[in-house]
């Protein structure tokens, strides 16, 4: 168990250096354009070759990704030319609003998925499985604007019970709380769409094998069969695919939070690539990065937890 | 189960020939055709797959307006009327026909970019399975990289630096979804490969290529349309969020996300602007991932 | 006696989309108390719906259309689901075919068995504790309480079976029902278990139910059988009885069809049941079977519903046929004519093996260092001859398939030496031999439904050879697949046809004429005919036999069938744990002196004789190949160890002319006991040769 999750670490570093360094050498192959974006475009070309001298940024592409990675493991991942300050300074904001939807988000997601999935699952093809997947094949059919554009129709300009924005400030006239239901349904109906199948085909799939049948003709109740029996088995495959939804619940509100003008990660995201702010793309990406492996590495090992019949 | 399925697989191979010619009679048209009729999920799918596809294919003939025509005059009153039967945007363009001309754009390149994905996925995965070894470490070490990055952040990346047009958004579409489509085909391909009839033709002395593509790849099929149409709708949605971020196809031309986009700041004045396109796209979706679902469940069947 | 389980008239069928089928059709019997009935057939009679339908639970879309099913007298179709659950585990118990799959994979096992007297009436987790270890010592299964603990994928096939049966006991039933119990155990494993059986049934006097497609098994635990065909009983009887005298045809066809291990050569064929099963049989309103009988007649078996009528007149023994009076006055049973032919020294040697080895290197998590190897096979010698038969035997995991892809080159050897045409082909994988010796070896694999590529039809199936290996033009070639459909008895038809429309035999069928494609010197045949049911497995036996006879060909028959190895063989290895432990041919390597392996696996093997002794069972499995052997690879498990000699030394070979035996016991015709299945086959023969 040790030696795996060291060897999952280790593998994680290396990808991490791997995606760090593309990501940086994609971004830096034309170093001109990180001095023109700080002087603006009416600065003169030797102002800008000037600059470019000055922060360094002629020498080659190795050196400065070293130098970079340096300060990186210090914390300092430079400052955004955008928004003129510390880069880490500002992903923390971001970052730490992001987690905040994340976590309610997940801790709606999560627990729904499973019980619609296990419900569904457990008598395929009965009338409430069909209506659920039915159900969870349109929530995940249909895009996170479009549902935003559905939910905002309906909530905010027919019954107005809730605000079309959540810029998580109080001087809005809605309180916090009301500021996060539409973000946080959005996400849900999207999200949970895709995970209600996950557990939903994995219960199915439990619910045909064999021992299942041993336990009913024990003489066991359906319902204690589907809790003593089903439950554990039906979880194991779903269990990392769920771990994996904390990825998109980082790194993929990029859109919800677009629609709702929510002072997130992804929309900072979106800022820096259509301002091509460089240090804050790298440093995002490397958070998002890091977050998958960590996701990837902790569904391994609780995978491992939960079937007895993985060792390592 | 696996006793009782003995009884009843006797049984089925015993028709199954009964069933064979049937279909075999049917030709290759009639067998998808009964396919997909055998589930109504796929039924349902397949039809709103073929409108949009129809509507798309007839644009020239079927939209009422040009789709970039602007008539500012009727702005005054955009909502749906008798002559714009889903009334018009926020330049007076007429929603119908931008909304059949963006069929158009996304059924061209939603299913090119899948179609790059599967070729360049099916390589990889096939040459990764079947040859295993170094190959097999570097193909999916690579893959894994590449999945290791949030799709959106990958493509808000790589359309930051390159700038968005469709080849572009293709690319990116393609690198970012052939490694899961390897990963899927070198499953199977890891399966299949110890099958005896691989074993068979190993002992005339077919060469690698052949036995990857000739007797694996056919084997293969089944998950792969599945796939084919989940990422179809994956690919839909995808296209969708960048033209509604601002980074997708460029304007004029109609683009399903971009309207949402455009008429976004106005939903609280005329929400039919960015309700219809939404629609339009989950329509889209909702067909594929119907149809998807439904081969899946007509497969299983057998 | 008091009934246990009645079936009255029991119909049963399945809906589904392409419409209704009838599974089972007036399926009647009765099972009193202590009583144990064999129910037989082959793949889809019916006979595992008979065993859910027990316990009234049948798969969605299957539903009783007709009749009754009593348990103890009450109505199963009458009792709440609640009266049902209580009746399921504690009154009738079943064993299931694939023990893995029936355990719980994430439980382990002694909560798995706990549950059972928890759920009828048990409310002390500590009783329900010791009962479940007692129940485990009673099937024999070491440390018991440690076991609880285990986690079913940590005991071997053998050990999961035992937990089942316990699992079953555990509530000591009224009725056991066993369904294919022993299907994929190896032979010692199985006659282990068997005997498990017998002496629990006599302890607690269940009633067993017990449903199998082989003869043999049936014939060691139960005293009555029940033939079933095409979801109706045909034949009910006593073992004996049914046995010794069968009446309805397919009864008879089916013992008919059956290789014994006291049958001999083969030089006498095996007697196939012509045709297959047929959806349409099954909704037949006379005999299912007419369609296949020789016997049928339009008016007496087709035109009306043919009923049971008792033989005797205790009306123990029932068959269901309209034509007793001529299928009785016609042919009598025998057993295939038993012709021993000498085997013949001077037939050519096309292929010898010597001291093959294979090893598989394992690595450590971060590779490089070594940390042991699997041993696959060990210092094997072996000829094959031109027109005969070399059968490998042996149980799982003694290495006969991986020496089998060895000499046909889908493996490669770590060391040793294939000499085929005086060529060296150890090390040289098949995709690297030169044309003409690719040609020379061909192979036909085990399992009919992955032997041909679903992809594509028959006819590519047996073109490609024939381009690849004979560089015939498409012209040629589209002639010469006629030929071959021909030369193993399959329509010219066949050839557009796709793999999923062939029956399994077909499917054999084509995958044989696909290796006689190149026109090859060996044929190296994986168990042939393991995944095929009887009646149609002895007609792939009988076309392997004729094509020996016509040509030169020297067929290397791989198969855990010691009956079918008798039958085929004209040169015998016993394999065990990747050495080959006994070798020669066959007719000496089937009469005494035995190694002690060989006689072990000759007692276990199932036969279809009321009269069978109870056998002397081999205890513990095959060590693992990472193991260090020092001394004789049988060691652990031979009943004739000598300690402090079997498991130190490697054995000598001893050598009988021909026949060798690597064994430490002094083996001479004095010692060597013929085993008592056995008698009268063969005499005691000299060592001297």
């Amino acid at each position: 168990m040790l030696r795996y999750s060291a060897k999952q670490l280790l593998n994680m570093a290396l990808t991490l250096f791997a995606v760090s360094f593309l990501v940086f050498a994609l971004n830096e192959l034309s170093p001109g354009d990180v001095a023109r974006k700080v002087l603006g475009p009416y600065a003169s070309q030797s102002q800008v070759d000037y600059l470019t001298v000055q922060m360094g940024l002629d020498r080659p592409v190795l050196v400065r990704y070293a130098e970079y990675m340096g300060k990186a493991l210090a914390g300092d991942f430079g400052d955004s030319v955008v928004f003129r300050q510390p880069v880490s300074a500002l992903m923390f904001d971001r970052l730490g609003n992001t987690l905040l939807l994340a976590a309610i988000s997940f801790a709606v997601i999560v627990p729904l998925s499973i019980v619609l999935g296990v419900l569904a699952g457990m008598r395929e093809r009965g009338w409430f499985d069909r209506a659920v997947s039915v159900f969870s094949s349109m929530c995940a059919s249909i895009p996170e604007f479009a549902m935003g554009v559905f939910l905002l129709g309906i909530f905010v300009v027919w019954l107005g019970w809730l605000p079309g924005t959540s810029p998580l400030r109080s001087d809005t006239g809605w309180s916090l709380w009301m500021q996060f239901v539409l973000p946080v349904l959005v996400v849900t109906f999207y999200d949970a769409g895709y995970l209600i199948a996950m557990v939903r085909s994995s219960m199915v799939e439990v619910m045909r094998q064999p021992y299942i049948r041993t336990a009913l003709l024990k003489g066991m109740s359906f319902h204690g069969v589907v809790r003593r029996h089903a439950l554990r088995n039906a979880l194991i495959t779903p269990f990392t695919v769920i771990l994996l939804q904390l990825n998109y619940l980082v790194s993929g509100l990029v859109v919800v939070e677009t629609l709702f003008a929510y002072p997130g990660f992804g929309r900072l995201m979106l800022e820096a690539a259509l301002t091509k702010d460089i240090a804050v793309i790298e440093a995002g990406t490397l958070i998002a990065v890091s977050v998958t492996m960590l996701t990837q590495l902790f569904g391994d090992l609780g995978y491992m937890a939960l079937d007895p019949r993985i060792r390592v | 189960m696996t006793e009782i399925s003995h009884d009843l697989a006797a049984s089925r191979l015993a028709s199954a020939s009964l069933v064979g010619a049937e279909a075999a009679d049917a030709g290759p048209l009639g067998k998808v055709y009964s396919v997909v009729t055998r589930s109504p999920l796929a039924t349902v799918g397949a039809t709103i797959l073929l409108t949009w596809c129809l509507l798309a294919l007839l644009a020239p003939w079927v939209a009422p307006y040009p789709p970039n025509q602007i008539d500012v005059a009727l702005v005054a009153d955009p909502h749906p009327s008798a002559q714009h039967w889903l009334g018009v945007d926020h330049l007076g363009r007429d929603i119908l026909s931008r909304l059949i001309w963006g069929a158009r754009t996304v059924l061209t390149v939603a299913p090119i970019a899948v179609l790059g994905a599967v070729m360049l996925g099916i390589f990889l995965g096939l040459l990764s399975g079947y040859r295993g070894g170094m190959i097999d470490v570097v193909i999916m070490r690579v893959g894994d990289t590449l999945l290791a990055f949030p799709k959106i952040i990958l493509y808000l990346i790589i359309i930051a630096k390159f700038g968005a047009s469709a080849f572009n958004i293709i690319a990116v579409i393609t690198l970012s979804s052939a490694p899961i489509i390897a990963r899927i085909v070198r499953g199977v391909t890891l399966d299949i490969k110890n099958r005896d009839y691989v074993a068979a033709a190993r002992m005339r002395g077919e060469s690698a290529f052949f036995i990857m593509f000739v007797e694996i790849l056919p084997n293969a099929r089944g998950p792969l349309i599945v796939d084919f149409f989940l990422r179809l709708g994956y690919t839909t949605i995808a296209i969708g969020v960048l033209g509604f971020l601002g980074v997708g196809l460029p304007p004029p031309d109609p683009d399903w996300g971009g309207m949402v986009k455009e008429a976004y700041g106005m939903i609280f004045v005329w929400p039919h602007m960015t309700i219809i396109p939404s629609l339009a796209i989950s329509s889209l979706v909702i067909g594929a991932n119907f149809l998807a679902t439904g081969l899946r469940e007509a497969a299983l069947d057998g | 006696m008091a009934e246990v389980l009645a079936f009255e008239h029991v119909s049963i069928a399945y809906d589904s989309r392409a419409g209704r089928q009838n599974i089972l059709n007036d399926v009647s019997f009765v099972i009193g108390e202590g009583e144990a009935l064999g129910l037989v057939g082959e793949s889809g009679c019916g006979k595992s719906t008979v065993a859910l339908a027990a316990m009234h639970y049948l798969p969605r879309g299957m539903s009783l259309t007709e009749g009754r099913i009593r348990v103890e007298g009450r109505d199963l179709a009458r009792l709440s689901a609640d009266e049902l659950s209580r009746i399921r585990g504690n009154r009738i118990a079943m064993v299931y075919q694939d023990p893995m799959s029936s355990l719980n994979p994430v439980m382990p096992i002694g909560r798995q068995l706990m549950e059972v007297p928890l759920l009828h009436g048990e409310t002390d987790e500590r009783a329900a504790f010791r009962r479940a270890v007692a129940m485990l010592e009673e099937v024999r299964l070491p440390a018991a309480e440690a076991m609880m603990e285990r986690y079913p994928h940590q005991l071997s096939g053998g050990q999961q079976q035992r937990v089942v049966i316990a699992m079953a006991l555990m509530a000591e039933p009224a009725l056991l029902i066993m369904d294919e119990p022993t299907t994929g155990l190896d032979v010692t494993i199985e006659a282990a278990i068997l005997a498990l059986v017998r002496d629990l049934r006599a302890k607690f006097g269940t009633a067993i139910l017990f449903i199998s497609h082989n003869l043999g098994t049936v014939a060691r635990v139960c005293e009555r059988i029940g033939v079933l065909y095409a979801g109706r009983l045909v034949e009910t009887g006593s073992i004996a009885t049914v046995f010794r005298s069968p009446v309805h045809p397919y009864t008879r066809g089916l013992l008919g069809a059956l290789p014994r291990l006291s049958g001999g050569h083969r030089r006498g064929r095996l007697r196939p049941i012509d045709g297959t099963i047929q959806a349409a049989d099954r909704a037949r309103l006379g005999c299912a079977f007419a369609p296949r009988c020789s016997f049928a007649a339009r008016r007496d078996c087709e035109e009306r519903p043919v009923v049971m009528v008792a033989i005797d007149a205790a009306a123990q023994h029932l068959v269901r046929c309209a034509r007793i009076d001529a299928v009785v006055a016609g042919s009598a049973v025998d057993g295939p004519p038993a012709s021993a032919t000498a085997t013949n020294d001077q037939a050519p040697i096309v292929l010898s093996v010597r001291n093959l080895s294979k090893e598989y290197r394992l690595t450590s998590l971060f590779g490089g260092d070594r940390k042991g190897a699997v041993r696959a096979v060990t210092g094997v010698d072996l000829d094959a001859r031109a027109g005969e038969t070399l059968a490998i035997v042996g149980e799982s995991g003694c290495g006969k398939s991986t020496l089998a892809r060895i000499i046909s080159g889908l493996l490669t050897a770590t060391s040793g030496e294939v000499t085929l045409d005086g060529v060296d082909l150890a090390g040289i994988s098949v995709d690297d031999r030169p044309p003409d010796t690719r040609r020379r070896i061909q192979m036909v694999f085990q399992n009919p439904d992955s032997t041909l590529n679903p992809s594509h039809s028959i006819a590519y199936a047996l073109t490609r050879p024939l381009r690849l290996l004979r560089d015939l033009a498409s012209g040629e070639a589209k002639a010469e697949v006629l030929r071959l459909l021909a030369q193993v008895r399959l329509p010219s038809e066949m050839a557009d046809r796709m793999p999923h429309q062939l029956s399994g035999g077909q499917r054999q069928r084509v995958a044989i004429a696909r290796a006689l494609a190149g026109n090859p010197g060996v044929v190296v045949a994986d168990e042939p005919v393991s995944a095929l049911d009887v009646s149609v497995q002895a007609a792939i036996l009988n076309l392997l036999g004729e094509l020996l006879e016509q040509s030169q060909l020297g067929l290397v028959l791989i198969s855990h069938d010691l009956a079918l190895v008798r039958h085929m063989a004209d040169w015998v290895a016993v394999m065990y744990l990747g050495r080959v432990v006994e070798y020669g041919p066959a007719d000496q390597v089937f009469s005494p002196p035995y190694h002690p392996y060989t006689q072990a696996l000759l007692l276990a093997a199932p036969t279809p004789d009321p009269d069978a002794p109870p056998v002397v069972v081999l205890e513990g499995s095959m060590p693992s190949p990472t193991d260090t052997i020092l001394g004789c690879p049988f060691a652990s498990r031979c009943p004739e160890r000598i300690a402090g000699l079997c498991d130190t030394t490697p054995p000598p070979i001893r050598r009988f002319g021909e026949h060798r035996i690597s064994c430490h016991l002094e083996i001479d015709a004095e010692r060597a006991q013929p085993p008592a299945e056995a008698g009268g086959r063969t005499g005691m023969r000299s060592s001297s040769a």
